[in-house]
């Protein structure tokens, strides 16, 4: 009886002053976080892509409180979640939104299997780095597309698939969340995080040749060959030219499509505008409205009565 | 029989053009020199458009830092200066020349008398190193580093061995080994030169056992004329690949082991040569020829008449082949070097450059990769690497991009021999996959020193 009497007083006591030991400690060397970056990091989309810029959604957490204590969120965005994920981080932060436009991957090379033909062929290992390290790819191009995928292995989304018939990377608009992982991973830099636009429309020139007009002429038959028509036909100084490369500023574009018209090569294509159609023929709603809702993407170019059929192929 | 110690392997020999004499390749229509043709800054045109130039005239003098000049090998009229695209399929600066007639610089020598170092007088050491440079000479054997650099050995470092690499490891090349027969007095000068220009009383020629003639008459001469060229050996190599490179050869030929980068040969008191720039050093010093013509083998199994080509630099490919037979019908790949490092040309309006040391045509069945199939870790690669890396460990880390891991398994230190990719019986693209992380590594190592310099 005795023993047990002390064993239980002994661990009893050691607890005692193990607890108060605790106790004092945890006081002492607490560690304070704001509990506003929990609240924060509840709301992000958990995605951990890193498309904003920092490691994690906790670390984009805490870069919001940080932002917040300094007065302004400017610059801040979660692509991911887009402005209804920022207003409410804002809310919690008591904060006003900075508005802001959705952004959309854009793969611009056009370098289709028809456009631009192969001229060699690699067998090493399937990767675009690979290939760009050791080569200039299978086609003439050196500027272009080089096709092994390496933008669909980074897509966390499932936003970027190869067209096994274009040899070419597709966007799906509806999952690209503009996390610029693609566009890290290509080698390239084709790959472009742009403006997704009005209602989705885009002008995008689908081009990355930096070469004089005419070995680019040679290489690929959609390639941008530097022929300032663009720019001369734009109103609103939205085009430019450099390393005879053209550019279109999504800011500034109108979406006239007018240097679609006039690109001689077919360098410059506008997605998700409804097919151009006569004005007499009474508006067909019905494609207009899906390639509106639909948007996969899939341009609507000059030869308007196949457009929507085309669009529908693809999908 | 010395050999080197680590890995290694038997790739067939196929040396089907060592038995053809060096033939003077026709001078092309138009001639294309890259400015680009070595490691390191390109060269700066100096010519334009409409120039007149002769053979050996300048085209481009030495950029900035570690670069050489760039000579014309054909007379006539500069067409344009412009981004043409070289061998490794990339835009560059080049200039091209329309050829007219074949008129050299008064300067050159353009005899075939043998000149002594007893002709050349008192010619200091200096002097020796300068011609050199001014000469444009690169690593002949494919690295195309700077020669006169490599002559210049950085302080507290001292040349105590120069390694004449006659090895020609490389399956199918013979251009080195033609030039010992033809040339092989010309080669113990210009290894004088060598010695005088670092001060360096011994030298070595490694050769491999699957060249008997070149040591026979190497040695013999040695032997005749010992007086006359004193500390110089020839070492019979066993053969193995990549017994010629750098590193291998030091290994084999003085046993001494060059320590990871950024340790170079000379750290060990070694520089190594190839046969081929030493025999450019040789004309560049005696005769005042500036780096114009290489050796160049066009092989194949295929192709009609395998041929060692004396070409001057800037010839398009396409000749040589034509010359050689014409382009056999199954052709499947043309390489640019030898088959295990050289790489596929994309054109064959491709020009030789200094470091083309072969061209290969290969047939469409044997160039094909086999099927890729899962690692089965039998650790052949490990076996064979000659650095004693581990490239499935290496390339596994490259796919899962960990770099710091490829950085701790001493990615920086493989000499993209191909060994191990040669050897996978599952045909993994190691050697891609290791470049990868080899050149990423590299960068990263560099920002690093660039960052620790701004602090």
């Amino acid at each position: 009886m005795n023993v047990i009497l002390i064993a239980v007083i002994v661990l009893g006591s050691i607890g005692l002053v193990a607890a108060l030991i605790l106790f004092f400690a945890a006081k002492k060397f607490a560690v304070h976080e704001d509990e506003r970056i929990g609240q924060v990091q509840e709301v992000l989309p958990g995605a951990n892509c890193g498309g904003c810029g920092f490691p994690g959604c906790s670390g984009f957490a805490g870069a919001c409180v940080k932002a917040a204590d300094k007065g302004s969120l400017e610059g801040l965005l979660c692509p991911v979640g887009g402005q209804p994920v920022m207003e409410k981080v804002a809310d919690i932060l008591g904060m006003k939104a900075e508005a802001s436009a959705p952004k959309v991957a854009v793969v611009r090379c056009n370098g289709t299997c028809e456009s631009r033909p192969r001229i060699a062929e690699f067998d090493g290992a399937q990767s675009c780095r690979v290939q760009n390290m050791l080569g200039s790819g299978e086609t003439a191009c050196v500027y272009g597309c080089l096709g092994c995928g390496d933008c669909v292995a980074a897509c966390q989304f499932d936003a970027i698939r190869m067209n096994p018939e274009m040899g070419l990377p597709e966007v799906d608009d509806e999952k690209c969340t503009a996390c610029g992982a693609c566009s890290k991973a290509c080698p390239r830099g084709i790959i472009e995080i742009r403006l997704k636009g009005l209602k989705n429309r885009r002008v995008v020139v689908l081009c990355n040749n930096k070469d004089k007009g005419a070995q680019t002429r040679k290489a690929c038959s959609v390639g941008c060959i530097a022929c300032q028509k663009c720019v001369k036909v734009c109103k609103f100084e939205a085009i430019t030219v450099e390393a005879n490369l053209a550019y279109i500023d999504a800011e500034k574009c109108k979406l006239c499509r007018k240097c679609e018209e006039e690109c001689p090569q077919n360098a410059i294509l506008a997605f998700n505008f409804p097919p151009r159609k006569p004005k007499v023929e009474a508006p067909a709603s019905a494609p207009v409205a899906s390639s509106d809702s639909v948007s996969d993407s899939s341009p609507v170019g000059k030869p308007a009565a196949p457009a929507a059929g085309a669009s529908q192929a693809q999908a | 029989m010395k050999t080197f110690h680590i890995g290694g392997v038997h790739p067939a020999e196929n040396k089907l053009s060592a038995a053809e004499p060096i033939r003077t390749a026709a001078i092309p229509k138009q001639a294309v020199f890259s400015m680009f043709q070595h490691i390191g800054a390109p060269a700066v045109p100096v010519v334009k458009k409409g120039d007149e130039v002769k053979v050996g005239t300048l085209l481009g003098e030495a950029g900035k830092g570690l670069s050489v000049p760039v000579f014309s090998s054909v007379s006539g009229k500069v067409n344009k200066v412009d981004a043409v695209l070289d061998s490794s399929g990339t835009r560059r600066m080049a200039v091209i020349v329309d050829v007219e007639g074949d008129e050299w610089e008064d300067s050159i020598d353009r005899s075939d008398k043998l000149v002594t170092m007893k002709d050349l007088g008192g010619i200091t050491a200096e002097e020796v190193v300068n011609r050199i440079k001014a000469a444009g000479i690169v690593g002949m054997g494919g690295a195309t580093f700077p020669t006169g650099i490599k002559l210049m050995p950085p302080p507290g470092t001292k040349a105590e061995a120069i390694i004449v690499n006659a090895v020609e490891c490389e399956p199918y090349l013979t251009a080195d080994h033609r030039l010992m027969l033809e040339k092989p007095e010309q080669i113990l000068v210009g290894i004088q030169l060598i010695k005088h220009a670092v001060n360096c009383p011994k030298a070595y020629i490694g050769i491999e056992m699957n060249k008997p003639d070149a040591i026979k008459l190497l040695t013999d001469l040695l032997k005749e004329k010992a007086a006359q060229y004193p500390g110089i050996e020839v070492v019979p190599l066993k053969v193995k690949y990549p017994q010629g490179g750098e590193k291998q050869l030091i290994d084999a030929v003085i046993g001494r082991q060059v320590p990871a980068p950024p340790a170079l040969p000379i750290n060990v008191g070694a520089i190594v040569q190839n046969v081929g720039t030493v025999y450019a050093i040789y004309e560049a010093v005696t005769k005042h020829k500036p780096l114009i013509e290489r050796i160049i083998t066009v092989t194949g199994k295929s192709v009609k008449n395998p041929s060692n080509f004396l070409a001057r630099i800037g010839t398009p490919m396409q000749q040589l082949i034509d010359e050689a037979g014409g382009l056999p019908e199954d052709t499947g790949k043309i390489i640019g070097g030898g088959p295990m490092m050289g790489r596929a040309l994309m054109s064959l309006e491709v020009p030789v450059t200094k470091g083309s040391s072969g061209l290969l045509l290969m047939a469409e069945k044997e160039s094909r990769r086999g099927e890729v199939s899962p690692c089965i870790r039998c650790a052949k690669c490990v076996s064979a690497c000659p650095m004693g890396l581990e490239p499935y460990l290496l390339a596994s880390y490259t796919r899962l991009k960990d770099w710091d891991g490829c950085e701790k398994n001493d990615v920086t230190s493989c000499i993209e021999c191909g060994s191990c990719a040669f050897t996978c019986p599952s045909n993994r693209p190691l050697l891609d996959n290791i470049r990868v992380a080899k050149q990423t590594v590299m960068g990263i190592i560099k920002a690093r020193h660039m960052e620790a310099i701004k602090k």
